[in-house]
């Protein structure tokens, strides 16, 4: 167990990495009420096509989200009722990477992160109980359709995306998860669950020491064997469409327009680059940009502009949009006052002030205990020690950013998903 | 936590907290919640967040808060029981994290209480134009809750079964109603609210209590006191008589099922375990019996309106289920009136509640709204209290407290039968 002090954030961090490869990060919050616990596995909806024992494995698409339905169904019930009797709440997400499990407790940490870990590696899939699934997931899947935020985005990542798993939903559709078995369940179970494809993250006033104790007595000691992971073609920097659109129950037009970027290196230089990217969109489109002030004054848009830049396996994209009564217009805007940008370069006032608020912000998302966790797995994942950033954020320069947006802001690489009302 | 009166009709709440990055601060009138001026003290807002006499537009307003490291300062509009408090958060990072000393906490102030008291104007009106166009955004965005159907259904039922009540009036009033305020009345409004309106201002973070009081007497030097607004009480009704059932159509794949009842009880810590039990917790009968055993609903859930004593049910469900789906989900109520649970039941819902208030200490927001609550229903109740009652409520207040609800009305939006 090895601690560190992060003296910039006031935080402190204690690290071990067991016998079976499963890394456990503590971060100490001595003051606070509640204790949380995050167990996350390097698998998520892109990680369709794989190699398990030599052999290539082709697998539907929402295995990960439905693996992650499943874990929680036990020969006795549900998990939950578990914790919700020891005082915890637990929830789990799957994302296009991770899949991860948590719960959040004021009292009893100890029993409640045994519970966690133990239903997360140990699998019950029956075929009634995978069957009735289904259902339930089906139903999730049919909530996306009448959400225009979740259709204006997937239609985005489709014509981003031509060969690569992350134009496809995390949830799958009806159709692919209707050919998932128990068998595929653990089969994927078996590759991607296994210690040193994990990261076991708490957060609270907890004992390292002891968080480890009990991971070590519970978890397979047994590491498991590195997973290749297939993501398709590389991709051109084209779009495969520039545009789709749709009619639904929506009281304005909506409208995201994707920017597909070169996709990030690992380590430190994948932290870097989403500081460069989340600076290149406050820039850009952010609340304090030229922009956004400009067409918020004409009325062409209203509060919900926004946008972000996210980082995927292999598929690094910036997304922007939100309700307007002429969504191609400003769409048009964004394009051409990137071209501005990258061209005549950012003014540099406006870029010291924009580097102390995206400073401070992320100081800030370090109020929440779920962040911390997140980024910190997914630094983990990506071999890089998230609570660095201080650092790294220091390196960024005015140059980085605009030679961000010259090189992956344009129109050649844009894309435009469209919402229409139904009349 | 301390609340102390820092002038005529204004409150400070003190906080004193060193475990968050940021310190919270809040600046909150509180009004009668009325369909005539629900849009007004809306749309007042968001007028004020457009610029102050200082930073007078978007982008010099931003650049502020940009430079004290990305502090944010928002509109808020919230219902409580049937008030309607309205004004600003903001919040920064603390002192301690920041370089050489950096003091943000009197500058974050200053511009709350000049987003509040002085705000950008033009011969000691309003800005025409930041009128017209927030008028226009805030209309678009009460149409646009059309967009999220479960918050769509619930907001139908809610205006559907408090019709003709306070309680009905939506949050931030009818589009309709919002398009209709004149310069002239927004104007007057203002003028109004700012010298009659209660103000309750709300501090968490590292500083004292006499820097705090400081930094606020200073940013609000300029409010004037006239007058007094009083918020009022929650009315509460008995369910009416006979079922209302009502059924809309869109073009939806999944049906959202919303189910209103009201409760006579007095007994709040009672009916929230009950309710908790019923369909407010993971292990709640609705979630369990319902979602998972049944597989009836892709969710279910209900929510406790304390103050205005009603019970509602949320869930979504395939649209030929409604029969099925509103036989098992008031079959449940029906069991916990008949005092039919296990322990574990009672237990779970028991712990779900005391961890959920436990950890407000955990969120400055959380207890900025808990203290703003309080401060408007006139209560005097602490986190701790709550904490106490709850741990004291027996079985029978429980049962007693389920026989309280009454089925009042049923919202159904379900899909459009689609023909070639």
């Amino acid at each position: 167990m090895t601690g560190a002090f992060y003296p910039r954030l006031g935080e402190k961090v204690s690290r071990a990495r067991l016998d079976s490869g499963l890394e456990i990060i503590v971060v100490q919050k001595p003051y606070h009420a509640r204790s949380y616990a995050f167990f996350a596995a390097r698998y998520g909806g892109m990680d369709m096509r794989f190699r398990l024992n030599g052999q290539w494995l082709d697998t539907p698409a929402g295995v990960a989200h439905y693996l992650e339905h499943k874990l929680f169904d036990k020969e006795k019930g549900s998990v939950t009722q578990i914790f919700a009797r020891n005082g915890a709440s637990d929830n789990a997400f799957t994302s296009s990477a991770v899949t991860a499990y948590y719960f959040t407790a004021t009292e009893k940490f100890y029993e409640n992160l045994r519970t966690l870990l133990r239903f997360v590696s140990e699998p019950y899939f029956t075929q009634e109980g995978v069957d009735k699934e289904r259902g339930i997931i089906a139903q999730e899947i049919r909530e996306t359709e009448d959400d225009p935020d979740w259709q204006v985005y997937a239609g985005m990542m489709e014509c981003l995306y031509k060969d690569s798993p992350a134009r496809v939903p995390v949830a799958g559709s009806v159709e692919s998860i209707g050919r998932i078995t128990p068998q595929v369940l653990y089969d994927c179970h078996r590759a991607f669950y296994t210690p040193s494809n994990m990261v076991l993250v708490c957060v609270g006033n907890v004992e390292a020491e002891r968080i480890a104790e009990e991971a070590e007595a519970i978890l397979p000691q047994e590491g498991g064997s590195a997973v290749e992971r297939d993501y398709g073609q590389e991709e051109s920097p084209i779009p495969n469409r520039a545009e789709t659109e749709l009619t639904m129950e929506v009281s304005m037009p909506m409208f995201l327009t994707g920017f597909k970027c070169v996709p990030a290196g690992r380590g430190e230089a994948m932290l870097r680059e989403s500081i460069i990217g989340d600076l290149a969109c406050d820039a850009l489109f952010g609340e304090s940009s030229p922009l956004y002030t400009r067409l918020y004054e004409e009325g062409a848009v209203n509060g919900s502009l926004g946008g972000n830049f996210d980082m995927l396996p292999g598929a690094s994209y910036i997304y922007v949009g939100g309700d307007a009564r002429d969504p191609r217009r400003v769409s048009e805007e964004i394009v051409r006052q990137a071209g501005r940008l990258g061209g005549e370069g950012i003014d540099g006032d406006f870029f010291r002030q924009l580097r102390r608020a995206a400073y401070g912000g992320m100081l800030r998302s370090l109020n929440s205990f779920e962040n911390i966790a997140i980024s910190m797995a997914e630094g983990y994942f990506q071999g890089f020690d998230y609570y660095r950033f201080p650092e790294i954020f220091d390196s960024v320069t005015k140059e980085d950013v605009e030679a961000f947006l010259r090189l992956n802001v344009t129109e050649e690489r844009s894309a435009i998903s469209l919402i229409h009302p139904k009349q | 936590m301390t609340r102390q009166s820092l002038m005529d009709n204004v409150y400070l709440t003190h906080i004193p907290s060193e475990k968050f990055k940021t310190s919270f601060m809040s600046a909150q009138m509180a009004a009668p919640l009325d369909s005539e001026t629900a849009g007004c003290n809306a749309l007042m807002v968001n007028v004020l967040s457009r610029g102050t006499a200082r930073c007078p537009d978007m982008s010099s307003i931003s650049r502020e808060l940009d430079l004290l490291y990305g502090a944010r300062l928002e509109p808020t509009v919230r219902k409580k029981g049937e008030n309607q408090i309205f004004g600003f958060v903001a919040s920064c990072v603390d002192d301690r994290l920041l370089p050489k000393g950096e003091r943000l906490l009197e500058k974050l102030a200053d511009l709350l209480g000049e987003s509040c008291c002085a705000p950008a104007t033009e011969g000691g009106r309003f800005l025409r134009s930041y009128v017209e166009s927030e008028r226009e955004n805030l209309a678009d965005l009460i149409r646009s809750d059309v967009n999220d159907k479960r918050a769509y259904a619930a907001r139908r039922l809610m205006e559907e079964m408090c019709a003709g009540e306070r309680y009905g009036v939506r949050r931030l009033g009818g589009a309709e109603d919002v398009e209709k305020i004149s310069q002239l009345r927004i104007n007057r409004h203002y003028r109004d609210m700012l010298s009659r309106g209660r103000l309750e201002l709300f501090y968490c973070g590292s500083a004292p209590r006499e820097r705090v009081a400081g930094a606020f007497t200073r940013a609000f030097a300029q409010l004037p006191r006239q007058g007094e607004l009083i918020p009022v009480p929650t009315e509460r009704r008995p369910a009416r008589e006979e079922l209302r059932v009502i059924t809309e159509e869109m073009d939806v794949a999944q049906g959202k099922l919303c189910i209103g009842c009201r409760t006579g009880s007095m007994d709040a810590p009672a009916t929230m375990l009950m309710n908790a039990m019923f369909g407010g917790a993971a292990t709640s009968k609705l979630f369990v019996n319902v979602r998972e055993k049944l597989s009836l609903c892709y969710y279910a859930g209900s929510v406790y309106h304390r103050l205005k004593g009603l019970v509602t049910i949320s869930s979504g469900i395939e649209p030929d289920s409604y029969e099925r789906a509103v036989e098992e989900i008031l079959g449940q109520l029906e069991a916990l009136k008949r005092g039919e649970w296990e322990d574990w039941e009672l237990e779970g819902a028991k712990q779900s509640l005391l961890s959920g208030l436990r950890s407000m200490e955990d969120s400055a927001g959380a207890l900025e709204d808990f203290v703003m609550g309080q401060a408007v229903s006139g209560g005097e109740e602490t986190v701790q209290g709550l904490i106490n009652a709850i741990r004291a409520v027996t079985p029978e207040r429980i049962r007693q407290a389920a026989g309280e609800v009454r089925l009042d009305t049923i919202y159904f939006l379900t899909g459009k039968e689609t023909r070639p």
